[in-house]
């Protein structure tokens, strides 16, 4: 009779499982306000425990579910393709559930509202400003033949063609690109690099005939020439964006360099 | 209060130049130095002007920056006129898109493409050259 | 004026400062640098038409920059329309002022009216 042996686990293995297994316990630091009610910022502690793969965003979670169920935070997908969730994390916007408690090397994780955007309440932001900058960029292919007829053809786009706005369209308007961004943090009126590389977006993409209008709409006192190419935008997108990139390109069409 | 409800980071956070690279710190430096510029080809129009008035005060006003101190300041000038304008003509560059790297799929880590070595090389060789121009500057002026 | 011929203008003044300084410091390197500064050259450096015409392109050029550069600084510190309008025709008129003093120093003592 054959016997059936399973294999004995090796060394290595057990000290991967042990690390994973690892239970640490950390001091999570939320901020909170109600600015509606004249609420100032004060900041809760509370002990959670966490593994090496626990999210900032499980650590609120862990602290709403068995610690303070009134912290308010927005979020959704948990895997950073919704943007709900973007907070200032020891100091950085990042997402919450995107950022691992391990990698900040740190026993104690501040979170914090985004800047630049209104508190609605804790780390809950009111996204109005970007969303309505964003909409001003015509975020959609303007063609005069866009109504589909009979007689339509499909538009071809070589994969060249797409990979010249494709980086762009991964955008989830999270909004850490405009919390980051210094001229954010002084101009209220400035359009944001998020808006911005969204009008390159568009600029971008060959089936497009709206170049001339989101032009116009850029180059305005609060608009592209704003960017001073600090690149912070760039450094803190979860998605690999890149809206410098996006913006000094769209600027490149104003400048003549771009054609 | 409007600045309390808005959340606004506010000058604090535009002038912090910490937590976003280098690129962060060339803009603030940028920045600085030019305000510093100006503020110098300001004061140097005024100093200038003293010509009108004949050799005495000429030589008055030159009593009073050719000094250790005035020296040093102008030393710090050539400096800041230096870095601001290699790091002035990377930007400039920048803004038309050169140097920014070309749109593609990105990859995980999602390393920025427009944040790229070659950026942070023209940084720090602008703040190489002004270090360089400086030192040469203060040579001159102190006549070593 | 559109804000992209203003900042065309910010970047085409950057890059005749740059060129006009360079010749503007180099005239300090032609000698000792103190003796450079002695009266009697500078007042010859005004009379020499190219150089004075130089140091006036030097003047236009900076000014322009150097307030311009202020103004968008000042736009992205406070924002309102009130304001908006004090910073930009502020800065046009310090532009103004700063190229007339200078103006006069240079024809002043280019003339020899000292």
């Amino acid at each position: 009779m054959a016997v059936v042996t399973t294999p004995k686990p090796s060394e290595e293995l057990i000290s991967i499982n042990k690390t994973l297994d690892q239970t640490n316990t950390i001091t999570l630091r939320i901020a909170r306000s109600n600015p509606a009610e004249g609420q100032e910022t004060s900041y809760s502690e509370f002990k959670v425990p966490v593994k090496k793969w626990t999210t900032v965003l499980e650590a609120i979670l862990y602290v709403k579910q068995n610690l303070d169920h009134a912290v308010a935070v927005r979020y959704s997908c948990r895997q950073a393709s919704c943007g709900s969730c973007g907070m200032k994390i020891n100091g950085k916007p990042g997402l919450a559930c995107y950022t691992k408690v391990s990698e900040l090397k740190s026993n104690v994780i501040t979170v914090e509202p985004m800047n630049n955007f209104p508190i609605i309440r804790d780390l809950a932001v009111d996204f109005k400003q970007l969303i309505s900058n964003h909409k001003k960029m015509k975020p959609f292919i303007i063609r005069e033949d866009s109504e589909v007829t009979p007689e339509s053809k499909e538009f071809i786009q070589t994969p060249k063609d797409l990979e010249n706005f494709l980086q762009f369209s991964y955008c989830i308007k999270c909004g850490l690109c405009n919390s980051a961004c210094p001229t954010m943090a002084t101009d209220t009126s400035f359009i944001g690099p998020q808006g911005l590389a969204q009008a390159y977006r568009y600029v971008a993409d060959n089936r497009d005939k709206g170049k001339e209008d989101r032009l116009k709409i850029v180059d305005d006192s609060h608009g592209i020439w704003r960017c001073h190419f600090a690149g912070s935008c760039s450094h803190v997108c979860p998605k690999g964006v890149d809206p410098a990139m996006a913006i000094q390109l769209l600027r490149g069409y104003m400048l003549g360099f771009q054609k | 209060m409007a600045e309390r409800l808005s959340n606004r980071e506010g000058i604090k956070g535009m002038a912090n130049p910490t937590r976003y690279g280098i690129e962060r710190v060339a803009y603030w430096l940028q920045r600085l130095t030019g305000l510093g510029l100006l503020a110098y080809l300001i004061g140097h129009i005024y100093e200038t002007s003293t010509i009108v008035h004949g050799k005495i005060a000429w030589d008055k006003m030159l009593e009073f920056t050719q000094t250790t101190q005035g020296h040093l300041f102008l030393t710090l000038v050539i400096g800041m006129c230096v870095f601001h304008t290699a790091n002035g003509i990377r930007v400039m560059l920048g803004h038309g898109g050169i140097g920014v790297g070309k749109p593609g799929q990105p990859e995980y880590p999602y390393k920025a493409a427009s944040l790229n070595y070659k950026q942070r090389l023209c940084i720090w060789v602008s703040i190489g050259l002004a270090a360089l121009a400086m030192m040469y500057g203060a040579s001159v002026l102190f006549g070593v | 004026m559109r804000e992209s011929i203003i900042m065309k203008i910010h970047y085409g003044t950057a890059l005749g400062a740059v060129a006009l300084v360079a010749v503007h410091i180099l005239m300090r390197m032609t000698q000792n640098f103190d003796q450079s500064l002695q009266y009697q050259n500078v007042i010859a450096n005004y009379h020499f038409l190219p150089y004075a015409l130089m140091l006036e392109a030097v003047l236009i050029l900076l000014s322009v920059h150097g307030f311009n550069g202020l103004r968008v600084i000042l736009l992205e510190l406070k924002q309102g329309s009130t304001y908006e309008r004090m910073v930009n025709y502020g800065s046009i008129a310090a532009m103004a002022v700063l190229i007339a003093y200078g103006s006069r120093t240079i024809l002043m003592a280019g003339m020899g009216i000292s």
